[in-house]
């Protein structure tokens, strides 16, 4: 059970560093809550629920983003990467911590942007939020992976938004149309995928 | 065959099966009742775009074996592939713009599932240059890369399914279950356009991993003199 002792102490340094330095979550915080207040403004008078739901979507997907870039800044700046690795755990605990951590800050996140949406917009059904809940796991998992090969590049912030948005398309479509077999299928394929090839982009930061 | 001769050989093959394939284009193909002259830019708009597919996929069969064996020249085919595939899928968009243009009237058709899809799949393998390029060559960017275009030969069918499902189906279906619905003489123009496409990605692929050759060689002399 090791495995699950280190992910577990991984995460929860993830967690403990959000806690006492506060950098990422009330940024995102207040992104998601201006996103919407832009998108009030942006969406014609009268333009339906419909079209508000597709804002709700864009707003979490650059939330997340901007979760995501931030992921591995602490690692990055303290280099913290080479004592990672040369750990004696399997590197895919470091990728499961860290897309842990992401997930407990969009679900957080979420917990203020769905109430503020359906406050300023219209109201919000299980099913809506059963897609949010599953395509979190989908952008974690894809995100934690970029955000790592990101992080690798000289452009750094830049690159991220440009790997991770083609990635984020089917998300959408999922997320918009309700199509939860669908997030199911997407979270299946890219968390495995994801979990099985994270050990290669850390090999040699 | 020695590799001074396949470059030749297959550039010839190439040059010789894209003239027939025009020819037969032109002049052996019947001009289609319903679309008339325009719907001839099909036997390149559907050849270039399964080249496309075969492209990333040669490219994320060799980001695998890259990730199997090290070997460096692995990640260079890797990467050359997805680098024709980009071309190809350019072509794509730009010739499915045209046929949309001359038989819907507008240059960009979001129910076009195919544009749609190229569209995703364009933008993702553009990204993969703009990740290959901000590291610094050596394994770490192989492994990168790697399993960047293995994600994306997963993310072809995932975008295709979420593309089908996202709109109204009335992109023309020429390939269903029960076989080409074409005439004979269309199909084997088809098959000739096809051929002369792979024959001329198989040409590129060749010369532009010469060229990369040539240009780790000459970096590894240089090394050796200084």
């Amino acid at each position: 059970m090791s495995y699950v002792a280190d992910v577990g102490a991984l995460a929860r340094k993830d967690l403990l560093l959000e806690l006492r330095a506060k950098e990422t979550l009330p940024s995102m915080l207040l992104f998601v809550v201006a996103a919407l207040a832009i998108f009030h403004f942006a969406l014609p008078r009268g333009a339906g629920d419909t079209a508000a739901l597709g804002l709700l979507w864009s707003a979490l997907i650059f939330t997340a983003l901007l979760g995501l870039t931030r992921a591995f800044v602490a690692e990055r700046e303290q280099s913290m990467f080479d004592a990672l690795v040369l750990a004696p755990c399997d590197r895919s605990a470091i990728w499961l911590a860290k897309a842990l951590a992401v997930l407990a800050f969009l679900a957080a996140a979420e917990v203020v942007a769905l109430p503020a949406f359906a406050a300023f917009f219209s109201g919000i059904g299980g099913r809506t939020i059963a897609a949010v809940a599953l395509a979190d796991v989908g952008i974690a998992a894809v995100g934690t992976l970029f955000g790592a090969m990101a992080v690798a590049g000289r452009a750094r912030e830049l690159l991220l938004p440009l790997l991770f948005l083609p990635m984020a398309i089917p998300i959408v479509v999922g997320g918009v149309g309700g199509y939860l077999w669908f997030l199911v299928l997407y979270d299946a394929i890219f968390v495995i995928l994801a979990w099985a090839t994270f050990e290669y982009v850390v090999a040699e930061i | 065959m020695t590799p001074r001769l396949k470059l030749p050989v297959l550039a010839a093959c190439s040059t010789g099966l894209l003239g027939l394939a025009l020819a037969l284009v032109f002049f052996y193909a019947p001009t289609d009742a319903d679309q008339g002259f325009s719907q001839r830019i099909f036997y390149f708009h559907v050849p270039i775009a399964l080249t496309s597919y075969a492209c990333f996929g040669w490219g994320a069969w060799k980001a695998l074996r890259y990730l199997r064996t090290r070997d460096e020249r692995a990640d260079t085919e890797s990467y050359v592939a997805i680098h024709q595939g980009v071309m190809f899928g350019a072509l794509t968009l730009v010739t499915g713009s045209i046929w949309a243009k001359a038989s819907w009237g507008v240059w960009w058709s979001w129910s076009e599932n195919q544009l749609v899809l190229f569209l995703v799949l364009f933008l993702f393998y553009c990204a993969y240059f703009m990740l290959r390029f901000s590291v610094e060559p050596g394994s770490a960017r192989a492994n990168m890369s790697a399993v960047y275009a293995l994600f994306g030969v997963v993310l072809i069918p995932v975008s295709f399914l979420a593309i089908r499902l996202s709109q109204k189906f009335i992109h023309p279906v020429v390939f269903n279950s029960h076989g080409p619905q074409m005439a004979g003489s269309q199909f084997l123009t088809f098959c000739v356009a096809l051929a002369a496409v792979l024959a001329l990605f198989a040409t590129l692929y060749q010369v532009e991993l010469a060229g990369k050759r040539i240009d780790a060689h000459l970096r590894e002399l240089r090394e050796l003199l200084t």
